[in-house]
């Protein structure tokens, strides 16, 4: 077991906060870096997947898990992302410019969509977000003039100086900054007062408001900013879609970002990665499943969603804080063995009270 | 000119008048208790003047600003802070967020800044970090710095509470029942606290109470309420023999 | 004459987004849960049905009844199962436990009776009510009159009897519920199963209307914008959101280019949040400090 000692503030500032982090991410990264060497074709587009997930895992984290905002409707900002992306790189602009423009593009409607939101907490907003996704999915359908309805719309290549970078390797590592950017833009929000002012929002908003942290202000910075990450994910998911059509950002697509940050684990950036290699490479174990499978189980119509739906449930009944707080109970059993005990992580009884009226 | 000034005061929640008409002033410096009985609008009053409910009529002023209709969050600002009845805290983070959060209104940097971390934004981590440490050093807080609010005691919780409260910098304290679900031990402790805190940090003191030896020893002027109506203002003693207060508590 | 038409047929679908925006409500009310699933028990309900009806030829009359207590039966058992554990959890924990039962419903309901749209032959179906120009199927009479008749003994319900009164004082609040020797489990328990049963009633109606396949479970989420619209926890709101919903979806099928009445609903939700976010009929209040 490691017990930091600390003799200096900066220390709890710092991103790394003593050796044994030096020396495991440090690995970490050594080996994401080198993956394309010794991965296969095919898992290295899955991990490109994953990466792409985790951005977006990273939006949706600091809306639902640092502000306690829920959002059932994320797979809006992602077709945003991905649509204006796409609808840009078609008129011409430099790839770059088009991905920052759709991401500051999608921060722009999270952040219109806040204003409504401000006003609403719990299952109103949830259901708020949900509306304005069906509405988004509807307007994909029905605007083909720009989006080529049920038929889709291709997404051109990425080029940028004669490199394409749809190359699987380059795609790979283009993934992989981006989502180590903002990660590192993540957690610079936390540890400075925007962030835990999200927080205090979260946890308590009448006490929040009176140590003079603005409400509206803190929700909309953060769903802006949980819409622009999730817009960044969208305009590298067009890019692995190579051809957008509506079916792909549905309230499934929603509940899939949702089942990341939730089985990942609440409130933690672990989650996020967690989650996301979770939720990224599920589909690919389904369908290795299914092939072996029975046919009269493997033919069953939303068989994945109902596994999702399902690893869900029982998440939430057993494990309520997800893969991260999973890791974290048996990363202490071996620090402490022989003296670890169950009791020390036994959830204590809640009961709910009313807000309501009547 | 007082420091805060509340004139004919009054809320209602449909027809039930919660307080009525109630005037006082507090000065710079003192202590001053408000006690009554439960319901009495003790802490309808704190939610007044922290603007979390908007009073129906009367007029409030603060070191002489009218703050009748001032945003609930720019309260903080003006330098009132406050702790709550059965504690407010940010469940989920540590001690030492919860005191970095009272450090707020002090923030300089903006969110670029913020997202970038900036020298400047590192800078001024650094100096709530040590505003934080004082508070901590002043109420005896050092074993629970990195310990999740949710796992503490009760007592440490009220006193965390405080502390976020003291992180403000506030010229106005306004305590919420600091007693209550404190054992004996640690409400003398906490008596010795408000001293320090009101004579060693000069900060004024509203405080709602139930414990009247607490009351008796650490505030100036006592005000009493009954049903939402001003009973009467004056030293401890005075108030607890006051005729109607008498009443108020014991009945006819 | 033709608004007249459209009317009424608004009021039928509205009354069926108003039978699951009650069953909705009536989980809200007494267990402060949201039950996202609640359109995939009707589907579920709906299919019973047809087992009985179509594929087992029970007469109608014996088939109705069975559907009802066999779909008791499935609100325990989810209870049981799910919720259960969930007591005293975070509402937002329960609703997405609720989105993955909804998941897990559509693909077993898909697996049992498959993907194909079946129908439901209810004796009335086929008959027509001629006023005039105005031409009403007996089916959609029958939403009607169901709807009205339900709301009618719900009321009655939760006004005269102990059981509703029960109900009422464990959604207030629990532990104090279960202090005054309420058996708050047990009565969690009967709220999970008239829920299922209003939407097996909702999914019998509805079935001869549209035919039944494992996705209509999602008009669940029009009824649950209808139950918001009228206020969530206030069962008169979920009805009269649920016509609400009904009405403008007919009336933007007719008067706005195609697409806006899958959208209206979603649009009046959330004109409705943003004008009046508390409801038709206001029931929450500000945390007290």
């Amino acid at each position: 077991m490691r017990f930091i000692r600390r003799t200096d503030y900066e220390q709890d500032i710092n991103l790394v906060q003593h050796k044994g982090h030096v020396l495991w991410y440090g690995l970490l990264l050594l080996l994401v870096f080198s993956a394309p060497l010794w991965l296969d074709r095919f898992l290295l587009g899955e991990f490109t997947y994953v990466f792409i997930y985790a951005i977006a895992g990273l939006g949706l984290m600091l809306l639902v898990g640092y502000t306690g905002l829920v959002s059932l409707g994320h797979a809006a900002f992602l077709a945003i992302g991905a649509y204006v992306h796409a609808f840009l790189l078609g008129h011409g602009w430099p790839f770059p410019l088009s991905m920052l423009f759709a991401t500051g593009f999608s921060a722009l409607v999270g952040a219109l969509i806040a204003i409504p939101a401000l006003r609403m907490t719990g299952i109103y907003l949830a259901v708020a977000t949900l509306a304005f996704a069906v509405i988004v999915e509807q307007v994909l359908v029905h605007w083909e003039a720009v989006t080529g309805g049920f038929r889709g719309m291709a997404v051109p290549k990425p080029v940028l100086f004669g490199i394409n970078f749809s190359d699987p390797t380059l795609f790979y590592f283009l993934s992989l900054l981006l989502l180590l950017v903002s990660l590192v833009l993540v957690m610079n929000i936390l540890r400075s007062p925007s962030g835990r002012a999200m927080t205090a929002v979260r946890d308590s908003e009448t006490s929040a408001e009176s140590m003079g942290i603005h409400l509206a202000g803190t929700k909309t910075l953060a769903f802006a900013l949980s819409a622009g990450f999730t817009g960044l994910a969208g305009a590298l998911f067009a890019h692995r879609l190579t051809y957008l059509a509506p079916d792909a950002f549905t309230i499934v697509t929603s509940i899939q970002l949702l089942l990341m940050v939730v089985v990942g684990g609440l409130g933690s950036l672990h989650g996020v990665v967690f989650g996301a290699l979770f939720v990224g490479l599920l589909p690919q174990i389904i369908a290795i499943a299914r092939d072996s499978a029975p046919p009269v189980v493997a033919q069953i119509p939303g068989l994945e969603p109902a596994v999702f739906g399902l690893i869900m449930i029982l998440f939430l009944i057993y494990e309520p804080l997800g893969i991260y707080g999973r890791w974290q109970k048996i990363r202490q059993f071996f620090e402490e063995f022989p003296l670890y005990r169950r009791a020390t992580h036994r959830r204590q009884k809640t009961f709910l009270r009313t807000e309501r009226l009547r | 000119m007082s420091l805060l000034e509340a004139e004919q005061l009054s809320i209602s929640f449909g027809g039930v008048k919660a307080v009525q008409s109630v005037s006082f002033s507090v000065e710079a410096g003192e202590v001053f208790s408000i006690v009554g009985p439960n319901g009495a609008g003790k802490t309808t009053i704190f939610n007044l003047i922290s603007r979390i409910y908007d009073s129906t009529a009367g007029r409030l002023s603060f070191s002489g600003q009218d703050i009748t209709r001032v945003e609930t969050h720019a309260v903080a600002g003006l330098g009132i802070a406050r702790t709550f009845q059965n504690t407010e805290l940010f469940e989920q983070e540590t001690v030492l967020n919860n005191l970095l959060i009272g450090c707020h209104i002090h923030r300089k940097t903006r969110f670029w800044q913020d997202i970038l971390f900036s020298p400047s934004v590192r800078r001024q981590e650094l100096a709530f970090r040590r505003a934080v440490e004082d508070v901590i050093d002043l109420l005896d807080l050092q074993t629970y710095r990195h310990q999740i609010i949710g796992n503490l005691p009760y007592g440490v919780r009220k006193m965390v509470e405080i502390a976020r409260a003291l992180c403000l910098k506030p010229k106005l304290l306004l305590l919420d029942e600091p007693s209550s679900g404190l054992n004996p031990e640690e409400t003398d402790d906490l008596a010795f606290w408000l001293e320090d805190i009101n004579e060693a940090l000069g900060i004024t003191v509203i405080m709602v109470e139930h414990d009247m030896n607490l009351v008796g020893q650490a505030s100036d002027r006592v005000m009493a309420m009954a049903d939402g109506q001003l009973l009467t203002i004056g030293s401890p003693a005075e108030v607890q023999n006051h005729p109607e207060v008498l009443r108020a508590y014991l009945g006819q | 004459m033709e608004i007249i038409q459209l009317l009424i047929s608004g009021v039928s679908q509205g009354c069926v987004y108003g039978l699951i925006a009650l069953g909705f409500v009536l989980i809200y009310k007494a267990t402060e849960m949201v039950n996202f699933a609640q359109g995939d028990v009707m589907m579920l309900g709906a299919y019973v049905a047809i087992t009985f009806t179509s594929i087992w030829g029970w007469p109608y009359y014996w088939a109705v009844p069975a559907t009802l207590l066999v779909m008791a039966g499935v609100g325990i058992l989810l209870e049981r199962l799910l919720f259960r554990p969930m007591i005293g959890e975070p509402h937002f924990a329960v609703l997405m436990l609720t989105i993955g039962l909804g998941f897990v419903l559509r693909a077993l309901a898909g697996a049992i009776w498959g993907s194909e749209p079946r129908a439901l032959q209810m004796p009335y179906v086929g008959d027509v009510l001629r006023m005039g120009e105005v031409v009403v199927g007996y089916e959609n009479l029958a939403i009607i009159a169901g709807t009205a008749l339900l709301c009618l003994l719900m009321w009655l319900f939760f006004r005269f009897t102990t059981v509703g009164l029960a109900m009422q004082a464990a959604s207030q609040n629990q532990l104090a519920a279960f202090y005054v020797g309420i058996p708050v489990k047990r009565i969690f328990m009967l709220v999970w199963a008239l829920s299922a049963v209003i939407a097996a009633i909702a999914g019998i109606l509805t079935a001869p209307v549209s035919l039944v396949d494992p996705l209509i479970g999602f008009v669940g989420i029009k009824a649950f914008a209808a139950a918001i619209v009228g206020g969530f926890g206030s069962m008169p709101g979920a009805i009269l959101g649920g016509l609400l919903v009904g009405i403008v979806e007919q009336l933007a099928g007719l008067y706005l280019p195609p697409g806006f009445a899958d959208m209206s609903a979603y649009v009046l939700l959330l004109v409705m949040l943003v004008i009046r976010p508390q409801g038709l009929f206001a029931t929450m209040q500000k945390k007290k400090v």
